[in-house]
């Protein structure tokens, strides 16, 4: 989000009950432990390279519940889940994990980065989060390496049927 | 469970892009009389799915789980991402009783129970709490005391110490300890604990190579004549990417990235082709000479 956006805050954007339904969800318990010391966005390698990240914006935005402005942003994407805002939050508020379920929460609308939904048909196709090479494969006996195990594709998608968000795993499913 | 038999889980990256660090892996612990044990089945341990679908996540992690229980096996990974979450997944599903009833809701459609009867552990940890640093030093035939080099932990094996709490994020010994095991100084430089960026390649590449760029300026500036990593995702990023850096923002380094268990295998006396030396892309033949005694 860039500053211009963020000037005015207008009382329809908000919902109040936002802080309260995210504070369920696991990870996102100690949201509002928040006094925005700002000690996440001074430490995070990100907001060092990013004009628009900043970890305690995203949290006060949240306790505001101004839920459209963050679930429809690209900012949020840009966490690299290093972790390094939670271990040192002096309020225990575990800022990566509640990016994570604002992350779990913008894909339920459809927001997903395009890596995302690749890895995930991967995942379902083979196992694996990427497509690997059949060179690859081969290449490990010349490395004196044993065979990969396999992915069981039907099983996974026996265990990951019905999940949220339900488009993403149904379309990618395609069951 | 037994100290010596594990079951190795490679993740996705490992098979993917950086076979040098299972090769390595492999030899250094069978060096160390560690037996692997390969996984009947495999699927990713749900990390990247963790941003879109935390429950998600929390299946698939708990599918390996439940699987590694079966053959009665701790589960020993080289990727930190994956140690780091069958460790956090198994420790919320073995304290958590109604978490633990609903995932194995969906084990059960394919014959799968989690039970929370084993342990996963990452190479390091293994390295330092299993076999212990006498049996890693007493491995050492030829200690790469010529060698200067920087360690670089990654995010994953450190944090969020809740979960890893093997090492102090903020100050952290055991690479360092393991490193010094081989001989070889470990020199300490600025921002050591910062993460390498991977985690934003495909989101914002500029962004994620700027802090891997960062990272190797420090590296350079304490004249590290090698970096060790234990990820092999900060590997892919400082050793396929150097190149890439070197030229987006007009820098030198040519500093080799060598996986730990290339650096203990060079110092139990394996050659360097052995340990999948050839597959490195910044070239490590400087090194390489001094550790055969210099030309």
């Amino acid at each position: 989000m860039t500053q211009a956006e963020c000037k005015v805050v207008k009382a329809s954007e908000i919902n109040p009950r936002f802080k309260y339904e995210i504070s369920k969800m696991h990870g996102a318990e100690k949201l509002m432990r928040c006094f925005q010391c700002g000690t996440c966005t001074s430490d995070c390698p990100i907001a060092r390279y990013s004009e628009s990240y900043r970890p305690r914006q995203i949290i006060r935005m949240a306790q505001l519940g101004l839920e459209d402005r963050i679930l429809d942003s690209d900012t949020l994407w840009l966490c690299a889940s290093c972790f390094t805002c939670t271990d040192r939050c002096p309020q225990d508020v575990e800022v990566a994990s509640v990016i994570r379920v604002l992350r779990n929460l913008a894909a339920e609308r459809g927001h997903i980065p395009q890596v995302f939904r690749e890895q995930f048909s991967s995942i379902l196709e083979s196992g694996y989060a990427y497509k690997i090479p059949e060179l690859r494969v081969k290449r490990r006996e010349l490395l004196g390496l044993p065979p990969l195990p396999k992915g069981n594709s039907e099983s996974i998608r026996k265990t990951l049927r019905g999940l949220k968000p339900e488009k993403f795993f149904e379309n990618n499913g395609g069951y | 469970m037994s100290k010596g038999r594990y079951l190795i889980f490679l993740g996705c990256a490992i098979p993917y892009r950086v076979s040098a660090f299972e090769v390595s892996a492999r030899k250094v612990l069978a060096k160390l009389g560690v037996e692997l044990v390969e996984m009947p089945e495999f699927n990713c341990c749900g990390l990247p799915l963790d941003p879109v679908s935390h429950e998600a996540m929390l299946v698939l992690a708990a599918r390996n789980l439940a699987l590694a229980e079966q053959k009665g096996l701790d589960i020993i990974t080289l990727c930190p991402g994956c140690a780091g979450t069958l460790k956090k997944v198994n420790r919320m599903l073995k304290e958590d009783g109604a978490l633990r009833h609903s995932i194995n809701q969906r084990l059960k459609e394919v014959g799968l129970e989690f039970k929370g009867t084993i342990e996963a552990k990452h190479l390091m940890q293994v390295l330092i709490e299993d076999i212990g640093l006498e049996r890693v030093k007493d491995s050492v035939i030829k200690p790469l005391t010529a060698l200067s080099v920087a360690e670089h932990n990654g995010c994953h094996i450190l944090r969020p110490k809740e979960f890893i709490g093997f090492d102090d994020p903020e100050d952290p010994k055991t690479l360092k300890t393991l490193i010094e095991a081989t001989g070889a100084r470990c020199l300490d430089y600025l921002e050591e604990t910062e993460c390498c960026g991977a985690p934003s390649v495909g989101v914002n590449d500029k962004i994620a190579l700027q802090l891997a760029r960062n990272k190797l300026n420090h590296v350079k500036a304490v004249k590290a004549e090698a970096m060790i990593t234990i990820c092999p995702f900060c590997h892919i990023m400082y050793d396929t990417n150097e190149l890439r850096i070197e030229k987006m923002f007009n820098e030198t380094y040519g500093i080799p990235i060598l996986h730990y268990p290339q650096l203990l295998g060079l110092a139990m006396g394996f050659q360097p082709e052995e340990l999948g030396f050839s597959e490195l892309r910044v070239d490590a033949s400087r090194i390489l000479d001094k550790t055969k005694g210099g030309k």
